[in-house]
C-alpha cells in the first residue's frame, strides 16, 4: 500500500501502520473507539486478522485491540508504513 | 459503615483487588432491575467498617453500555465516600482514560497502581508520590493476585475516606476550557460541584442531559454546540477525547519512567498469539482445548460422581437401618438425602469445568477464543464470547449459563442463556442410549449425533428469532483489549472456581432440593409409599398429561411421568421408566439385562412407543423440552425469574411443536 494514501482501517493489510484521520461512526462505536485511544492523529499497526477473516487486531498505544471490520470501517487513516 | 466503590478497566486486576480486600465477606446479587452482577463485600480497617461495592469493569464512563451507565450512576447518585480505581500499570495510558473520567466527577478517588511486578519487569516506574501530590489523590502500588501492598492500600483507604480530598481539576487546553466555560451557564440551576462535569457531558452529546435541563434548554444547548463545532472544525466529543489523551500524555511524561527492557512481555505474548490465533491453527487449537476440557471434566468428574453416588446411597441405607421403616424415615432417606445427592453429584464435574474456565480467563485465553470464533457467532446474531457458554452447554447447562456472565451486553447475555439449554447436555445422553438401543439398534451413534445437530440448528434459529423480536435495535461491540498472557495465581483461579461452585450450591441447591422433595411427595401421596406410583398424585399427573402427549405418539401415562421427573435431572427419565416397568432403577439397558429385567423394560417401552417414529419423537422432546431444575435455578440466578419462566415455557412449547410436526409427518411414511 502506498504511503500517505487515505484508506479505511478495515481495508488495511496486516503489517501496515497508519495514522487515524477521521472517525465516522454511530455515537456508541465512536465513543468506544475514542476511549480506546483511537483519536485522530494516533498511530497504529494492523497486527493480525482472525482465522475467519474478521475481527482484526491492532497495536495501538502499546496494547492489543481487537475490533470487527465493520467497526474498523468507521475509521479513516493515512498509511504511514509497511512492514 | 462507610460506602466505597471499586472501579477499573477489564483485565486490570479489579477482581483480585476486591478479593484481597474483602476475603470471604462477599455477597453476590444483581443491580436493581438489570441482569448485571453486583458484588459487594465488607472490610474492617482499624475499627472502621467499610462496604466495598464492585462496579462493572469498563473502559470508560460514557454510558455507552449498561455496565458503564451503572458505574456512572452509582458514583453520581450514591455518592460513595471514595472510589478506588484499579490500574494496569503496564497499560497505563489507556487505563488513565477512565481515571480522568472519574476524576471529572469531582469525588474523592484512590488510585491502585496494580501489576507492579510486571511493570518492574518491563522497566516501567511510576513516581507515585509525585503523581499523588500533582493530582491530589491517594496512590499506592500493588501486586493484587499475590496480595502484595494490600496492607498499605487499606491504610490509604482509611486516610482517603477521612480526608475527603477532592482531586485536582486537570485542565485541558485553553481553547477547550473556554468552550467548557461557555457551556457551564446552561447548568447554573444545578449542583455547582457537578457543573463542569455536566458541561463536559453536554459536549460529549450525552442525552441524559435532556431530562436534566428540559426539552427547550436542551435544544438551545445543542444549537450552541453545533456553532462551536463549526467554529473549531472538529466534533466536540472527539475534541474531549483528544484533550484527555493529551493530559494523560503530560502526566506520563512527568511521572512515568521507562527503562529500556520494554516489550519483553509484549514479545512473549505476541509469540504465543502467533500460534494461538494463527489463521490456520487458531481454530484447531481452540477445538483441542475444548476437547481437553471435557475429557478432564468427565474423567475426573466422573470418578467423583461415582464416589459421591456411592457415599450418598451408603449414608441413606445407614439412616434407613437406624430409623426403621416409617414414612418419616423414607422421607429422610429418599427425599432429603436424594435431594441433596441430586445436586451434590453434579458438583465435581461442575468444579472442574469452572476451574478450566477461570484458568482460561485468567491467563488471557478467553478473549482469544472470542476473537477466533466471533465471525461465525456474529453471523448467527451472537457474539464471539457466546461460544464458550454454548460449548459448555454440551457438558452441562449450569456452567454454560454461568459463563455467559462474561458477555458485556444484556442482549448477548440473555440470548446466549436462552439458547444454551438446546446444546444437548451430558445428562440427556443416557436417554438417547436407552431408546436408541431398543428402537434404532445398530444406529445409536447416528441417532445421537443427529439429535445433537438438531439441537445446534434449533439454537441458531432461536437465537435469530430472539434477536429480531426482543432486541431489534441493540448493537453490540467487539472493540476490546486482548490482554497480555499472564500466569495466574493458583489462589485466584481456584478461588474463582470455589466461589462459583459455592454460588451454585447456595442458589441452585435450594431450588433443586425443593423440587426433589415436591416430586417425592407427589409420588407417595395419597396412597402411601408401598402403593405403585400410578395410585399416587404422580399417576394422576401422568394420566392428565396422557392426552396432551398422545398427539406426539406417546401411548400411556408413563411417558408423562418420566418427563415430569426429568425436570429434576434429565437422566432420571431412564430411571423412571425402569422403576415403572420393572420396579428397579438402573441407568442403562445393560444393567437391566444383567438383572434379567431387560425384557420387561423393552416390552414396556414398546407399548408406550409403538414405533420408531414415536420413539424418535420422544427423543426430540427430551432434547428440547424444559431444562432441569438446576439449569432453571441458575438461569433465575443470572437473569431473573421472568427469563427463567420464559425459558421453561418456550422450550416446552418448542419441544411440543417439533415433536408434533415430526410425528405427524413421520407416520405418513410407515
Ligand atoms: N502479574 C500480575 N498479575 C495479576 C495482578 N493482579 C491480577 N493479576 C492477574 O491478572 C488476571 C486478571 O485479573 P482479575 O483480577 O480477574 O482482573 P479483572 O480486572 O477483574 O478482569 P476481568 O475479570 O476480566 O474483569 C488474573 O490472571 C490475575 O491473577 C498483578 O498485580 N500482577
Amino acid at each position: 500500500m502506498k504511503k500517505g494514501v487515505m484508506v479505511y482501517v478495515s481495508e488495511m493489510k496486516v503489517g501496515t501502520s497508519g495514522k487515524v484521520t477521521a472517525i465516522k461512526a454511530t455515537s456508541m462505536i465512536k465513543k468506544r473507539l475514542l476511549a480506546m485511544g483511537l483519536t485522530p492523529g494516533t498511530q497504529f499497526k494492523i497486527a493480525k486478522v482472525a482465522p475467519m477473516g474478521d475481527p482484526i487486531e491492532l497495536n495501538v498505544r502499546g496494547y492489543r485491540l481487537s475490533l470487527r471490520k465493520s467497526e474498523a470501517s468507521c475509521l479513516e487513516a493515512d498509511i504511514v508504513g509497511n512492514d | 459503615m462507610h460506602k466505597i466503590a471499586l472501579g477499573g478497566n477489564p483485565n486490570s486486576g479489579k477482581t483480585s483487588v476486591f478479593n484481597a480486600l474483602t476475603g470471604s465477606h462477599q455477597h453476590v446479587g444483581n443491580w436493581p432491575g438489570v441482569t448485571v452482577e453486583r458484588k459487594e463485600g465488607e472490610l474492617k480497617i482499624d475499627s472502621e467498617r467499610f462496604t466495598l461495592i464492585d462496579l462493572p469493569g469498563t473502559y470508560s464512563l460514557s454510558a455507552n453500555s449498561l455496565d458503564e451507565k451503572i458505574a456512572r450512576d452509582f458514583i453520581i447518585d450514591k455518592k460513595p465516600e471514595l472510589t478506588v480505581i484499579v490500574i494496569d500499570q503496564t497499560n497505563i495510558e489507556r487505563n488513565f482514560y477512565l481515571v480522568l473520567e472519574i476524576i471529572e466527577m469531582g469525588r474523592p478517588v484512590l488510585l491502585v497502581l496494580n501489576m507492579d511486578d510486571e511493570a518492574r519487569k518491563m522497566g516501567i516506574n511510576v513516581d507515585s508520590d509525585g503523581l499523588s501530590k500533582y493530582m491530589n489523590v491517594h496512590v499506592c502500588k500493588t501486586v493484587a493476585n499475590r496480595r502484595v501492598g494490600i496492607d498499605v492500600l487499606k491504610e490509604q483507604i482509611l486516610s482517603a475516606v477521612q480526608r475527603q480530598n477532592k482531586p485536582k481539576v486537570l485542565k485541558f487546553s485553553e481553547k477547550t476550557e473556554k468552550i467548557i466555560q461557555a457551556i457551564e451557564p446552561f447548568f447554573k440551576d444545578h449542583d455547582p460541584d457537578l457543573r463542569r462535569w455536566f458541561a463536559i457531558k453536554a459536549l460529549e452529546k450525552d442525552d441524559f442531559l435532556q431530562e436534566l435541563v428540559g426539552e427547550k434548554a436542551y435544544e438551545q444547548l445543542s444549537q450552541k454546540i453545533e456553532l462551536i463545532e463549526k467554529s473549531i472544525a472538529n466534533e466536540t466529543d472527539i475534541l474531549l477525547a483528544e484533550e484527555r489523551y493529551a493530559v494523560i500524555h503530560g502526566i506520563a511524561k512527568e511521572f512515568i519512567k521507562r527503562m529500556l527492557t520494554e516489550e519483553d512481555r509484549e514479545r512473549f505474548s505476541t509469540k504465543i498469539d502467533h500460534v494461538v490465533t494463527h489463521r490456520i491453527w487458531g481454530i484447531p487449537i481452540f477445538a483441542g482445548i475444548m476437547w481437553l476440557m471435557f475429557q478432564l471434566a468427565f474423567y475426573i468428574g466422573g470418578y467423583f460422581v461415582d464416589a459421591v453416588d456411592y457415599w450418598f446411597s451408603r449414608f441413606g441405607d445407614y439412616l434407613a437401618s437406624v430409623m426403621g421403616d416409617s414414612m418419616f424415615s423414607a422421607f429422610i432417606t429418599e427425599a432429603v438425602i436424594g435431594g441433596l445427592g441430586a445436586f451434590v453429584v453434579f458438583l465435581p464435574q461442575l468444579f472442574v469445568l469452572f476451574l478450566f474456565i477461570s484458568f482460561l480467563g485468567d491467563i488471557g485465553y478467553m478473549s482469544r477464543a472470542a476473537f477466533v470464533m466471533d465471525k461465525f457467532m456474529h453471523a448467527l446474531g451472537l457474539h464471539g464470547k457466546s461460544f464458550i457458554p454454548m460449548i459448555l452447554g454440551f457438558g452441562c447447562t449450569v456452567p454454560g449459563v454461568m459463563a455467559a456472565r462474561t458477555l458485556e451486553s444484556k442482549k448477548d447475555r440473555v440470548i446466549t442463556i436462552l439458547v444454551t439449554p438446546l446444546m444437548s447436555c451430558g445428562a440427556r445422553l443416557p436417554v438417547y442410549a436407552l431408546l436408541g438401543s431398543i428402537f434404532f439398534a445398530g444406529h445409536e451413534g447416528s441417532i445421537t449425533f443427529l439429535l445433537y445437530m438438531i439441537g445446534i440448528v434449533l439454537a441458531i434459529i432461536m437465537a435469530r428469532v430472539f434477536k429480531s423480536t426482543f432486541f431489534k435495535k441493540e448493537e453490540t461491540l467487539f472493540i476490546m483489549e486482548l490482554p497480555p498472557y499472564r500466569w495466574p495465581s493458583a489462589r485466584e483461579t481456584f478461588g474463582q472456581a470455589f466461589r462459583n461452585s459455592w454460588l451454585f450450591l447456595k442458589k441452585a441447591g435450594t431450588i433443586i432440593f425443593a423440587a426433589v422433595i415436591i416430586i417425592w411427595l407427589l409420588s407417595v401421596f395419597p396412597a402411601g409409599i408401598d402403593a405403585p406410583p400410578q395410585d399416587n398424585y404422580i399417576g394422576d399427573i401422568g394420566r392428565t398429561l396422557e392426552p396432551v402427549f398422545r398427539p406426539l405418539g406417546f401411548e400411556g401415562w408413563e411417558a408423562g411421568v418420566a418427563l415430569t421427573f426429568g425436570i429434576l435431572a434429565k437422566e432420571i427419565v431412564v430411571g423412571t421408566f425402569g422403576t415403572l416397568f420393572t420396579g428397579q432403577d438402573f441407568g442403562e439397558l445393560a444393567e437391566f439385562a444383567e438383572a434379567g429385567l431387560k425384557g420387561n423394560l423393552v416390552q414396556g417401552l414398546q407399548t408406550v412407543f409403538p414405533n420408531a417414529i414415536a420413539a424418535f419423537s420422544f427423543l426430540l422432546f427430551v432434547l428440547i423440552y424444559t431444562p432441569c431444575a438446576a439449569a432453571l435455578a441458575t438461569i433465575k440466578q443470572e437473569i431473573g425469574w421472568k427469563w427463567m419462566w420464559f425459558t421453561a415455557i418456550y422450550l416446552f412449547v418448542l419441544a411440543y411443536g417439533v415433536s408434533l410436526l415430526f410425528y405427524n409427518i413421520g407416520i405418513l411414511f410407515i
